[in-house]
């Protein structure tokens, strides 16, 4: 194995742009900002690209199995022998994918946002962030140690946060921002006590350690995480569950979504790269992180993963087809996409073929990071252009944006899952993953990815065709090379990158996995997939009423799913009505009135009883010799009648 | 080193400051002093990793006696061991601080920068002492300032504030004094010498009467449940630097106190009594967090959310594992430093807009660019953040309090780990609603930060992030003297 210390720098140089911009960048990078931001990080590209070269086609395989590395390695905290949190570097093939796919999107959004947020007065401050975030994300793809990756996870929290709140003058935006922490972090408190769960039988924080620990059938921690068990589940499903719990948050499952359509009050790019393409699969690898376990050691937690990704990946796209704003129909598409993810290692095994969904997963990580990167950042060009986000206020616009219409229509193509673009091959495999292994996922799946291909075409009609926009005055055309050229290398990938052989890299042990392809498989998926764009366009290419007639008819499901079944709402009536007014207000009146209520009456107390008794203290002797006669008698009549 | 430095640079400096003619002679005398302070804080520090990578297999290092009171068998014996230089350090970071912010007191400025200076001798003095009578000497002289610095200095209801505090610690100190005496004479020896006493097995019965009196007595410093009422009223009354001295180190007087004395002394009956510790402790990290929740006036809220903040430092110590009470130290560090530079903030805050009430504030973040950066700072450092102290300590106790396996000890460890939503509840409102949205009207003229404050907060930013991104100096520094304590424990059956 060659020398990787090298590796540190991949997120140790977005850190120093931060550091460096955060600081300085208000007094003496005012516009050159973006640019360091950009160069730091494409330097960090191109060793993310060096390394996954190095490791998948030099050192990482083997004798044919794909190792997990860990080149770097220090102790951060140590707690006692064994247990300690410790800052190092995996390297296997999930972690060298992350490394390119967060570099190499960070990367493009970088150099979008050159143009996009050019002339903001926090210009500085914004790439600030962007480095804080990517720097946090690699540190989170990496973590060699559920701590580190908890750390990590906690950063890539509070950099969506900063940069969800990035327009903090809009009241919009603080809400938004507070609710994706608040919502996050509840997730996350799941997370925490989970690793306490999972390190107190394991008896390690280390992922391998812990990985090899609870997986070999004849280890006593393995046994006693089995043996113990709360409310008839074992200690080990707790721990897993709460740590899915920490995931779900993060990628916004249902039910705890509810902060991802709101965090798109954040900057375009923003969306593209933390709520499309990075942080929200965060969960996602999580559970491939900690794969082994789930599947050899906890199948009900994996099943759980598995029908949470599956009711995600539904509800989102009956949501997504009644939005109007562009953003939010690309949100609840993101939470969708997720949920076939989850799904897909839900239905998964362990090993050789049995792991197709592992490998699906990941795929669709990638490909969906390709693809939904360019539907954001196509939307932020249409955004950019119309100054709305609303589709009432858009149609016809492909004559204004031809490169954006292209690239936007390669991106619908491939999320719709029509070949040979790249959603096609990443959707084939787990939906052949999950009709192999469950078929209620399977046929949720099937029906999800028609509503999908529908809703896409419904927001791709609607921009580009249907009516013509209502464009006067003042308009920019479609911006200048910084913004295109990301548009069109991730469309290049959203075009091409389904005929990378994944199984290949990517496999549940680290072996090759050959994926079959297979035709008459494919047939249904893709004809729904058909009948869904025909129906987008056969209600949204032109202008026309039959949309809303439709939505008329079916009143009360679209409705709901408008808005978003109520579930805001019931999540603002536990917090408003339960956290605040049936906790939070009795205690801070209790504390007022009760409990410092009582030491002001010991105060009063003491303040009246000598006020009483000061009297006693006249200087007369007569009354002095009274007292002194009571307590003769007093002590006369104890004598007498108690000490006899 | 010598830690009679530590005793002897206060005085003075604070005899100094007496003998000034005006004002601005006064505030660099402190500023001198303040700085000394801070230095010999790091020379001791130094010295102390020193002796330890030397294998020093002493308890308490630098250890000093000279006699005071011969025939009631009381030294002036000093020493200290890796939690009192955590301790000492704290407090020289929070007196250069408070020193820094309180630049434009204008009233009686020769009186007020002594008492801060008095109130530091007393830390010191109270942080290194090994015989229990020179450290009670040290915790009342600890004491006396704050009422003063309330009483004269403060605003609002100051004097029912001034009262209450001066009376509810005088009364912890009460509790001590009683519990210590009983100690005193239930050994035959006689003898105040905690090196001494902790060879002697103290009787279980005087245990069971003298361990409570001790920790609540100190835990009422420290704002145990329910006697932490001085802690809100005292805080939102005192000027600046009052709370900040009152927030990053009397609070921890108690804490110190608490692990030192009662459950160094006593183990038994630290075992006795550890399942009432942790509720207490647990009620309050929760009733703490939700009672801050409702605050609208930043240093209530400030105040309350401390009470749940200390209640991780009794917590730790009531789990009474190694990493627990490592972690209950790493607490009281990293708590001291956050609320310190906390209000610090508030202060900042205050001098300009002229209020405290969270929602009559606005969209700042546009005007005063630095304190904001600070406060959200300090508001993510509250709520847990990694990279900032609150986070490094709030695990290391968690990780110790999970090691027990049974039922108490576990819902407990759920609960605390559950507050820090809660925590990230009010954090979050207080910042949103203080530092964005759309600014108020009135407020679009505001100035930055001052040199002295940006210095001030610069100086707690940086122990802030040296624990929250290396945590291991003071792990190392802390655990040993944990793991000391510990074996104490393990003694007992």
């Amino acid at each position: 194995m060659p020398n990787l210390t090298y590796i540190a720098l991949i997120p140790l140089l977005p850190l120093a742009g931060f550091l460096l911009l955060g600081i300085f960048g208000r007094n003496y990078f005012k516009t050159t900002s973006g640019i360091i931001g950009t160069t730091l990080l494409l330097i960090a590209t191109v060793l993310a690209i060096y390394t996954a070269y190095g490791y998948f086609f030099e050192y990482g395989k083997v004798a044919g199995v794909y190792q997990k590395l860990v080149p770097l390695h220090y102790t951060w905290l140590e707690f006692s022998k064994g247990v300690s949190i410790d800052m190092g570097i995996i390297l296997d093939p999930i972690s060298v994918m992350m490394l390119v796919v967060v570099t190499f999107v960070s990367l493009m959004v970088h150099i979008y946002s050159l143009v996009y947020m050019k002339g903001e007065e926090r210009f500085p401050t914004y790439y600030a962030f962007l480095g804080l975030f990517t720097f946090s994300m690699l540190g989170l793809v990496v973590s060699s140690n559920i701590f580190q990756m908890y750390i990590f996870w906690e950063l890539v929290g509070v950099s969506s946060f900063l940069l969800i709140g990035y327009y903090y003058d809009r009241p919009s935006a603080v809400a938004a921002c507070k609710k994706a922490f608040i919502v996050t972090r509840f997730a996350d408190a799941g997370f925490l006590i989970g690793i306490l769960i999972l390190s107190f039988y394991s008896g390690t924080l280390d992922f391998n350690t812990l990985i090899q620990k609870l997986t070999s059938p004849d280890s006593v921690e393995l046994k006693n995480a089995v043996a113990a068990s709360f409310l008839g589940v074992s200690a080990l499903t707790w721990g897993l569950v709460l740590v899915f719990i920490g995931g779900a948050g993060k990628s916004a499952m249902f039910p705890l979504h509810i902060w991802l359509p709101d965090a798109m009050e954040g900057p375009t790019p923003v969306s593209a790269l933390i709520h499309a393409a990075t942080m929200v699969v965060a969960g996602v690898f999580l559970v491939a992180r900690l794969f082994p376990v789930f599947a050899i050691s906890a199948p009900e937690a994996l099943n759980l993963v598995g029908y949470v990704g599956a009711i995600s990946a539904l509800i989102a796209a009956v949501i997504a087809c009644t939005q109007t704003d562009i953003k939010r129909v690309l949100a609840y598409s993101t939470m969708s996409q997720i949920g076939f993810m989850m799904f897909a290692l839900g239905v998964s095994g362990h090993g050789g073929e049995n792991g197709l969904g592992y490998t699906a997963s990941m795929f669709h990580l990638f490909t969906h990071a390709m693809f939904k990167a360019l539907l954001f950042l196509g939307a932020g060009s249409v955004i950019h252009f119309i100054h709305s986000n609303e589709m009432k206020d858009m149609g016809g616009l492909r004559k204004y944006l031809p490169i954006t219409h292209i690239t936007f229509l390669i991106a619908c193509l491939a999320i719709a899952g029509v070949p040979p673009f790249a959603g096609f091959f990443s959707k084939e495999e787990i939906l052949l993953a999950a009709y192999q292994h469950n078929s209620i996922i399977y046929y949720v799946a099937l029906f999800t990815s028609g509503l999908t291909a529908f809703y896409m075409f419904r927001l791709y009609f609607s921009i580009f065709w249907n009516k013509k926009a209502d464009i006067h005055g003042e308009h920019h055309g479609e911006g200048g090379f910084a913004l295109l050229m990301p548009l069109i290398l991730l469309a290049v990938g959203a075009a091409a990158a389904g005929f990378i052989p994944f199984g290949n890299f990517v496999s549940s042990d680290g072996t090759k996995l050959e994926s079959a392809f297979h035709l008459q498989f494919s047939i249904l998926p893709v004809a729904i997939g058909l009948i869904g764009i025909f129906t987008a366009m056969w209600l949204y290419k032109k202008k026309n009423d039959k949309p809303d007639k439709i939505a008329a008819s079916l009143s009360g499901l679209y409705k709901a799913a408008y808005r978003k079944f109520y579930i805001d709402e019931l999540y603002t009536f536990i917090t408003k009505k339960i956290l605040f007014n049936l906790i939070g207000r009795p205690a801070a009146w209790f504390d007022k009135n009760i409990v410092d209520g009582l030491v002001n009456a010991t105060g009063k107390a003491t303040q009246t009883i000598s006020e009483k008794i000061k009297g006693m203290q006249s200087g007369k002797v007569q009354q002095y010799a009274i007292y002194f006669l009571i307590g003769v008698i007093a002590l006369a009549v104890l004598f007498i009648y108690v000490w006899k | 080193m010598n830690l009679l430095l530590l005793i002897l640079v206060p005085l003075l400096t604070a005899t100094a400051i007496l003998l000034m003619r005006n004002a601005s002679q006064v505030k660099w005398v402190a500023l001198t002093g303040a700085t000394a302070q801070l230095i010999l804080a790091f020379v001791l520090f130094f010295a102390f990793r020193k002796e330890q990578a030397a294998g020093n297999p002493l308890q308490m290092l630098f250890q000093q006696q000279y006699n005071w009171f011969p025939s009631w068998h009381i030294s002036f014996h000093l020493g200290v061991d890796g939690i009192s230089v955590a301790m000492i350090l704290l407090t020289a970071f929070v007196v250069i601080a408070g020193v820094l912010v309180s630049w434009n007191v204008a009233r009686m400025t020769k009186e007020f920068y002594f008492l801060l200076i008095l109130l530091s001798l007393g830390a010191y003095g109270f942080f290194i002492s090994l015989d229990l009578f020179v450290l009670f000497f040290f915790l009342e002289i600890a004491v006396i300032p704050k009422y003063l610095l309330i009483g004269i200095w403060g605003n609002g209801k100051k004097e029912y504030s001034a009262n209450k505090l001066a009376l509810m610690l005088m009364g912890g100190s009460a509790l001590v004094l009683v519990g210590l005496l009983g100690v005193y004479f239930s050994t035959p020896e006689h003898t105040f010498d905690l090196l001494k006493l902790s060879d002697i097995q103290i009787p279980p019965e005087v245990q069971k009467i003298c361990f409570p009196l001790l920790f609540v007595g100190f835990g009422v410093f420290t704002a145990i449940f329910p006697l932490h009422t001085w802690v809100p009223d005292g805080h939102s009354s005192a000027p600046t630097a009052g709370s900040m001295f009152l927030a990053g180190i009397s609070m921890k007087l108690g804490g110190y106190g608490c692990l030192r004395v009662a459950v160094f002394l006593m183990p038994q009956g630290a075992k006795e009594y550890s399942t009432i510790i942790i509720v207490l402790s647990t009620i309050a990290i929760l009733y703490g967090a939700f009672a801050t929740m409702m605050q609208k006036d930043l240093k209530y809220m400030n105040a309350y959310s401390s009470v749940s903040h200390c209640g991780f430092v009794l917590l730790g110590i009531g789990m009474l594992t190694k990493v627990s009470m490592t972690g209950a130290v790493m607490q009281m560090v990293s708590h001291g430093l956050m609320t310190a530079l906390f209000f610090a903030v508030i202060g900042m805050i205050y001098e300009r807009t002229h209020t405290r009430q969270v929602n009559e504030m606005g969209g700042l973040l546009k005007v005063m660019p630095f304190i904001i950066t600070i406060l959200f700072i300090v508001g993510l450092c509250s709520l847990g953040l990694p990279g900032l102290s609150g986070f490094v300590a709030e695990m290391t106790v968690f990780m110790g309090s999970w090691q027990h396996p049974d039922p108490l000890h576990r819902i407990a460890t759920i609960a605390a780990c559950l507050s820090i939503v809660v925590t990230a509840v009010y954090i979050l409102r207080a910042i949103g609603q203080t530092a964005m949205g759309p600014i108020k009207a009135g407020y679009e003229n505001l100035s930055d930060a001052t040199w002295n404050e940006k210095l001030a907060a610069i100086i707690l930013v940086i122990g802030i992030v040296a624990i929250g991104t290396a945590p291991f100096w003071l792990n190392d520094l802390v655990s040993p003297a944990s793991q000391l304590i510990l074996e104490k424990i393990q003694l007992v059956q």
